[in-house]
């Protein structure tokens, strides 16, 4: 007895059914067997070629090559942005000692320590620091069949961090390191490239800005591609690593600018070093865009708007400039302050040195304020006003208007000029020359229709959205904003949505200026360019502009033409057509530009002392808004028109929190003015006037 | 035959000088054949200091399965619970102290070597699960019983999916199935049985995922999905299983050689001298190398099949069927997976992939059938004693 406690496992001899069983078995190893012996065969015997040559192609591995991008110069050639050819030091995630495919966070945060050890003996060749901190990580993943954004803080070393941020935010894209990088540093790589496996040091372009933060906004800067992006028809079929314009013109003409990227065929010996290579598709450079820009007028143009703002306006505060033909939209000059340096994107950037230049506390240098900063205009919309006063029948040229110093619409509710001045009998053209706000408050008034019947508003706002007003101009810059104007309607809509809004957070949002219905006041405050009208400064210049020009309102481009690469063949122009053209009766039109003329230069007009000992005729009306219980906005906008000068120009300069036009604004157009027609900006001449 | 036939005498079950002799040498000529295999082609592809390492885990499991082999396996038997129990900690213990190695737990560290616990659970789990089907004998009919050894192996099974490691989950399925299947369970439970496994499968894979519940991870449903839906692009899920197909296709009749073998040595293959170690041999050795390798495999079955039917009692013809189940399961599955016909789990090609675990556990497993064969051959020379005297 071996165990007496146990039940009996004595063996009978082999049963029937354990016979059968076994043979089932059997039979199953068998059939087993005889699949994968005729699977082979298939594989192997039969269409082993296919596979052989299969596997040829692996070893010989097709490499992108990179094309230029073409180069975006201002209207007489200059180059503003070009591509300039470096070496890149970039790790290929999947050819690291422990290939990178869909990495989890936490094993990037567990990183093999064999792939730590190359990413740290890089770090030490390019002098980047080791230790780990935080480390932004953007990352999409499917989740019932959409795209989901997810972000990640993992601490990473700043190689490690580099790379997870490429993985995640396309898988298989390689990461760059370094660009610039120093030639003994490459040399150091190329002879111990054992050491360094996953890293390569290939050739690329990257763009290069010649003039630094000039017009940095307007030209825009490249970037990878985005997942989003490789979903547009505009990218279709273009490889992971793409780089694409994201903002300015970069975007706005990538298709003419991005080049075709080529290809080289490298065969890799057994170790996976290149030891062959033949070129299959030679790369194509992007072609070359002209702009209307003019690099003198832009630099004399921020240059005074900088200096502005320094000394008018408080820290933090921002503004902007349009210098533009007013007769074909071309734009010579566009600047927002403040500005940057595009080329902080042509190589990985931290974290922390993005937010120190783009986060919280910098005023968003990115912002092109010229096209998307959206202000009420103050007196500078009185022209729209009067336009539509005189057209519509509701003023005339020769009646007059007793300004007492004080509009009221009920006992104790009176709006006041400026420092308390009253202009006496004024008529239009007086009106406009000291920018009486009471005599606008009265036309106002004049031009209010019942809401009720009208709720698109009345012929101020007809001419208003006649002039642009609330409407994209068409500009060729993406992201540009269409600002507001206020109608009955517009009105009853937002009121609706602020109720709702109190009903439900039981406080007030901040979507309207004065909330509840349409009143009079509304116009009262839209024909002084008050209250709920938001216009951007290069919206304001297509109004100066149809103002100058008789009424035609231009569609405002900086592209002027694509060249080829060499820049002997113009490819495509760009001249897109006028939106629309206004017909404003020729005396009325004469009345409201002798009230602009005689703003600028007669003795009491608004920027009289900035204008007036300007060599040409300038037409220019001062603007001092309030917005968002801060110091008031400062504008001016002027022009010189084309009866007066071959080189016609509309000028809008905007500053914010400048307080008074004539004082923070007035002077920049002077001297982008004095850039234009004498070749140099002149002195800066301050206005004195205290008008709205 | 009277079943009073002459039982073991308590002297069997020690070594005796002549019992040593009594093994199977063609059991024992496939796990050095292949064990060869496996050296030459770890040497060639990756380097020594792969091949050096396989040996040496090989050597120790030869001198355990030895030792193994000298020994009664019923003696097992006594320390059926005492297993079962070792089974269920030890894979435990994985959640509390395991190294987690791309994201799982499964190992746990010891001084020279990493245990994998799910791979001794293997083991433990054919010697307590042959014990415990020994003791109903006389129930393996009823319906409970049945149930209640399904129960024995999948709460184990349970916690090593869980570790996640789907591939020796599904080992431990196909033990404990193999293990009924021997010990007599009816052809209706048996139907039912795989009624039941049909709906969990669907209840996994279809119903829970549209109600929420994974119960699989979501890189398992990914190579789930490859393998349904096969895609060219090298970046899918799909990609390992192409390029494996292609390695094995690129040998053709008798393979490139190693030097020249690129899918393997140029990475186009991760991982390949562990699960994919099947796509080398057939790149480099081509349908030669690939089918002498499958003929030491269909000898090694055939060694087990042939002990199976010669245990002198239950508990061996169990254990035999047990360790026959987990070498053709692993053998089909992980080959089926590099030719592209099973979906890729993590299930290592016995003796050949790299890793200690695997090859000291298949080891052990070998030492238990040439136990059973010892005292197979010890019992029937006894019977034969009998007969003479």
């Amino acid at each position: 007895m071996i165990q007496p406690q146990l039940p009996d496992d004595r063996r009978p001899p082999l049963t029937p059914q354990l016979a059968v069983r076994i043979t089932v078995i059997g039979g199953c190893a068998l059939a087993m067997f005889a699949i994968i012996f005729f699977r082979l065969w298939f594989l192997q015997v039969l269409s082993g070629d296919q596979y052989v040559a299969q596997a040829r192609n692996n070893r010989t591995r097709q490499v992108s090559v990179a094309a230029p991008r073409g180069e975006i110069v201002d209207r007489n050639g200059a180059v503003l942005v070009s591509s300039r050819q470096t070496v890149a030091v970039q790790i290929v995630p999947t050819d690291l000692p422990v290939p990178l495919r869909n990495p989890s966070i936490s094993e990037l945060e567990h990183e093999p320590s064999a792939n730590v050890a190359v990413f740290n003996r890089l770090a030490g060749v390019l002098g980047m620091s080791t230790s780990r901190q935080k480390c932004k990580v953007v990352g999409y993943e499917m989740v019932n069949g959409k795209t989901v954004e997810l972000t990640y803080h993992p601490r990473l070393s700043l190689v490690s961090c580099d790379v997870a941020q490429a993985v995640y935010q396309l898988p298989y894209a390689d990461a760059t390191i370094a660009t610039d990088v120093k030639r003994d540093v490459l040399y150091y790589l190329s002879e111990r490239h054992n050491e360094f496996p996953g890293v390569t040091h290939p050739q690329v372009y990257v763009t290069s800005y010649p003039f630094q933060d000039l017009a940095a906004q307007v030209l825009g800067y490249v970037g990878p591609i985005s997942p989003a992006e490789l979903k547009e028809s505009e990218f279709q079929g273009l490889p992971e690593n793409e780089v694409v314009g994201q903002t300015g013109l970069e975007a706005y003409y990538d298709q003419y600018l991005r080049g075709s990227n080529g290809a080289d065929q490298v065969e890799v010996d057994s170790q996976g070093d290149p030891i062959h290579t033949l070129p299959l598709k030679p790369a194509i450079a992007g072609n070359t865009l002209k702009t209307s820009l003019d690099v003198k007028l832009q630099q004399a143009g921020q240059a005074s708007l900088a200096q502005s703002i320094s000394g008018n306006a408080p820290a933090g505060a921002g503004g902007a400039f349009v210098a533009m033909d007013p007769q074909n939209g071309q734009i010579y000059a566009m600047g927002s302050y403040p500005t940057f340096n595009p080329s902080v994107f042509t190589k990985p950037i931290s974290d922390a040195k993005y937010k120190s230049l783009f986060g919280a506390g910098t005023s968003d240098p990115q912002e092109n304020r010229a096209i998307d900063g959206l202000y009420p205009t103050g007196s500078t919309f009185k022209v729209i006003t009067a336009t539509a006063a005189l057209m519509s029948g509701t003023w005339g040229l020769d009646q007059t208007f007793d300004d007492t110093g004080q509009y009221c619409d009920g006992p104790g509710s009176c709006l006041h000029n400026s420092g308390h001045a009253a202009y006496g009998v004024v008529n239009i053209v007086q009106a406009l020359d000291v920018s009486d706000d009471i005599f606008f408050y009265n036309l106002g008034a004049k031009l209010n229709v019942d809401p009720t019947t009208h709720p698109q508003g009345g012929a101020l706002q007809q001419w208003a959205r006649l002039f642009g007003i609330g409407q994209e101009t068409g500009v060729d810059l993406p992201y540009a904003a269409s600002g507001n104007l206020p109608t009955p309607a517009w009105r009853a809509k937002v009121s609706q949505e602020e109720i709702q809004y109190e009903h439900q957070h039981h406080t007030g949002c901040c979507t309207i200026a004065y909330p509840g219905p349409w009143t009079v006041g509304d116009d009262v405050n839209l024909a002084v360019g008050q209250g709920d009208v938001l216009v951007t400064p290069l919206q304001l210049a297509v109004v100066y502009a149809a103002i100058a020009n008789g009424g035609t309102v231009v569609r405002p481009h900086i592209g002027l033409d694509v060249e080829n690469s060499i820049g002997d063949k113009v490819l495509q122009r760009i001249d897109p057509p006028p939106a629309r053209h206004i017909n404003i009766d020729p005396p009325y039109l004469d009345a409201i530009r002798t009230g602009l003329r005689e703003a600028a230069s007669a003795p009491g007009g608004t920027s009289a002392d900035v204008m007036g000992s300007f060599g040409k005729p300038v037409y220019g009306k001062t603007g001092t808004a309030q917005h968002n219980n801060e110091n008031d906005q400062a504008w001016y906008a002027c022009f010189v028109p084309a009866t007066a000068t071959t080189k016609p120009i509309v000028v809008v300069v905007t500053v914010e929190q400048g307080g008074f036009g004539a004082i923070a604004a007035a002077p920049v157009a002077r001297q982008i003015l004095s850039q234009w027609f004498y070749g140099k900006p002149g002195p800066y001449v301050a206005g004195t006037s205290t008008t709205l | 035959m009277s079943p009073s036939i002459q039982r073991a005498s308590p002297e069997t079950s020690s070594i005796r000088p002549r019992t040593i002799f009594l093994f199977d040498p063609l059991l024992l000529f496939a796990a050095v054949g292949l064990t060869i295999c496996s050296a030459v082609t770890l040497h060639g592809a990756f380097g020594s200091s792969y091949s050096d390492r396989q040996i040496a885990y090989a050597g120790i499991g030869l001198v355990l399965a030895i030792a193994l082999a000298q020994i009664d396996y019923t003696r097992l038997r006594e320390y059926r619970y005492g297993l079962y129990a070792l089974l269920i900690l030890s894979n435990l213990s994985v959640y509390v102290i395991g190294r987690s190695a791309l994201g799982a737990q499964r190992e746990i560290p010891f001084p020279f070597i990493s245990v994998q616990p799910s791979e001794l659970g293997k083991i433990l789990l054919i010697v307590s699960l042959a014990a415990f089907a020994v003791d109903r004998v006389r129930y393996l009919h009823e319906r409970q019983t049945t149930g209640r050894i399904m129960l024995l192996a999948l709460g184990p099974a349970a916690l090593v999916i869980k570790q996640p490691d789907l591939g020796t989950g599904l080992v431990y399925v196909a033990i404990v199935l193999t293990v009924l299947f021997v010990a007599g369970t009816s052809w209706k439970q048996l139907t039912a049985l795989a009624a039941l496994f049909v709906t969990a499968i669907a209840l996994v894979l279809i119903i829970g995922p549209a109600i929420g519940v994974h119960v699989i991870q979501h890189y398992q449903a990914q190579r789930l999905e490859a393998f349904l839906h096969p895609s060219s692009n090298p970046n899918s899920p799909g990609y390992q299983t192409n390029q494996s197909i292609v390695a094995i296709g690129s040998g053709q009749k008798s393979g490139t050689g190693i030097a020249h073998a690129t899918q393997a040595t140029l990475h186009f293959l991760p991982e390949a001298q562990e699960e994919f170690i099947f796509s080398v041999v057939g790149e480099s050795y081509g349908f030669a190398g690939a089918a002498l390798v499958l003929a030491l495999y269909a000898l090694l079955i055939w060694r087990a099949l042939r002990i199976l039917t010669m245990a002198k009692n239950l508990y061996g013809a169990l254990i035999a069927a047990g360790i026959l189940g987990m070498l053709m399961f692993q053998v089909f599955v992980n080959v089926g997976m590099t030719i592209g016909i099973m979906p890729i789990t993590g299930v290592p090609l016995p003796l050949m992939s790299y890793g200690g675990s695997s090859v000291l556990v298949t080891f052990i497993a070998l030492g238990l059938l040439q136990s059973i064969h010892i005292q197979a051959r010890i019992a029937s020379a006894g019977k034969g004693r009998a007969l003479l005297s």
